[in-house]
């Protein structure tokens, strides 16, 4: 609790309102929040170090909120003036931005320390979805590690549910796209970043150790919610 | 003269029971002769190699630690080579030159899967040859005088190069070119493994916008990492040399013939 800092009064109301959601601001232009993480920076390691963990939160997503929230103000103004090139020129800031954010906002859900749960691996329907559409959960975990290993330069790997067709997938995606970048229909049940500074300070350039460790620490029990409400 | 004669294959050899030494130094010698045979038609195989960078390991500090510089070019330039070498081994571009291989592997933008090692070998290559230690600053002479036509001043040239550098999304190069077409100095950035050879343009210095190139040293903070780059690291003499090197390809201005 203690090393929880920069908890502004903006960010615990954004956290209670689920995280990612926006406060409406004075001119109508809604602002986006860093979200609170629920446990220390510390809390995840030997997984992910705590040094890692506050510089990706504090540090990189901060960023990327805080320029998503600039590329908004300056999207709303684009199109007040009916400046159509300008608004489509900050279309890639704003996917850049805004999928960083929108990114790690589930990251954050998706990680939980081993005390509270982490890395118990999936029961009930999600387990069942996974056994079927995959074989076995080593073998989702293994075509997770392979796909994440295998992306050139930054990227996530993600485990999506089409809903439409009602099935698992692997997918990953460039940069901070988000995973309806890939597929309208896709919902991000779990996501690694594997961008460079996820892992980088611990891991060096090893990053399918990385990769093998993180699933000590992660949250299935949010997973299998998530799955349950897109499937019910 | 038999002795000779059967080893080489031409005379059938004596039953096995007549002069038993003599049939044991006669194989020895066919065994001799056809190792030498098939050495003679062996095929010979090249691979590409890690060349060392002009410098010692710790030489480019405080701007960019030894350990970085360990880590970058022993670990991540070193797998690129060895990650080509094994995928060349049944390639169809086995035998290209490696600048071949990025105009061919390219593919207009299709890369193709021995792409992206080729091209981050030669960039990677390229960027340890245009740092130096103890360097940056500004050029001289005539590479100063292209950069103040193409830019406006040197300052322009440092603010754009910096400016671009934060400008890129994700991972990638920032690159000085000399554009073929409109012969000039330009700066221009490329996406993760991008290279502007690809792009039909002569780089002339680049930096290696990669988380990996700079976290250690400077965590997220990017900008600080270029402007000691083009502060304190890249090698004025290096561009020189490969200006000079780009002005066989490109016409840069009108030949200066002194009336006689």
């Amino acid at each position: 609790m203690a090393l929880r800092t920069l908890a502004s009064r903006k960010a615990l109301v954004a956290a209670a309102l689920g995280g990612a959601r926006p406060l409406p601001a004075a001119r109508g232009v809604a602002t986006f929040a860093l979200p609170d993480l629920t446990y220390d920076y510390g809390a995840l390691e030997p997984a992910i170090s705590g040094e890692i963990m506050q510089l990706h939160h504090q540090k990189h997503h901060a960023a990327y909120v805080a320029n998503y929230n600039k590329a908004l103000e300056k999207l709303d103004a684009a199109v007040a003036k009916g400046d159509a090139s300008a608004v489509v020129q900050l279309q890639s800031v704003i996917k850049f931005n805004g999928g960083g954010h929108v990114n790690h906002s589930i990251f954050w859900k998706n990680l939980k320390p081993v005390s509270e749960g982490g890395g118990e691996p999936p029961h009930e329907k999600l387990g069942w979805a996974i056994d079927e559409d995959f074989g076995s959960f080593e073998a989702l975990v293994k075509k997770v590690n392979a796909e994440g290993a295998a992306l050139q330069g930054s990227g996530w790997v993600w485990l999506a549910l089409d809903k439409e067709a009602k099935k698992l997938r692997v997918e990953t995606t460039a940069n901070q796209d988000p995973l309806v970048t890939k597929g309208i229909n896709l919902v991000p049940l779990l996501g690694i970043d594997v961008w460079e500074h996820a892992y980088y300070l611990q891991y060096k350039n090893v990053r399918p150790d990385y990769l093998s460790n993180i699933w000590k620490v992660m949250n299935w029990k949010y997973a299998g919610e998530v799955y349950e409400n897109a499937t019910a | 003269m038999a002795a000779f004669a059967s080893a080489l294959g031409i005379l059938p050899s004596p039953p096995a029971s007549a002069y038993p030494q003599q049939r044991r130094l006669r194989s020895v010698k066919r065994e001799q002769m056809q190792g030498c045979r098939s050495r003679r038609c062996s095929k010979v195989v090249s691979y590409y190699g890690l060349i060392t960078p002009p410098y010692k390991l710790d030489a480019l500090e405080p701007y960019m630690s030894k350990r970085t510089v360990e880590l970058h070019w022993g670990k991540h330039h070193q797998n690129y080579v060895d990650g080509l070498n094994k995928q060349l081994a049944t390639s169809m571009f086995y035998g290209y030159t490696l600048e071949e291989l990025i105009k061919e592997g390219y593919n207009n933008g299709n890369p193709l899967p021995e792409y992206n090692n080729a091209a981050q070998v030669w960039n990677h290559h390229f960027f340890w040859e245009s740092m130096q230690p103890e360097s940056g600053g500004s050029p001289e002479g005539g590479v100063l005088q292209q950069i103040e036509k193409d830019f406006g001043s040197f300052t322009n040239f440092r603010e754009e190069f910096i400016c671009s550098a934060l400008s890129l999304l994700g991972s990638g190069w920032v690159w000085l070119v000399l554009k073929r077409e409109e012969r000039k100095l330009s700066v221009v950035c490329t996406r993760n493994a991008i290279s502007p050879l690809a792009l039909g343009d002569i780089p002339i210095m680049n930096l290696d916008l990669w988380e990996h190139a700079y976290y250690l040293d400077y965590k997220d903070d990017r900008r600080m990492y270029v402007t000691n780059f083009i502060d304190h690291l890249v090698s004025w003499h290096t561009v020189t040399l490969r200006m000079m090197r780009g002005e066989a390809f490109v016409n840069l201005g009108e030949p200066n013939i002194p009336v006689a």
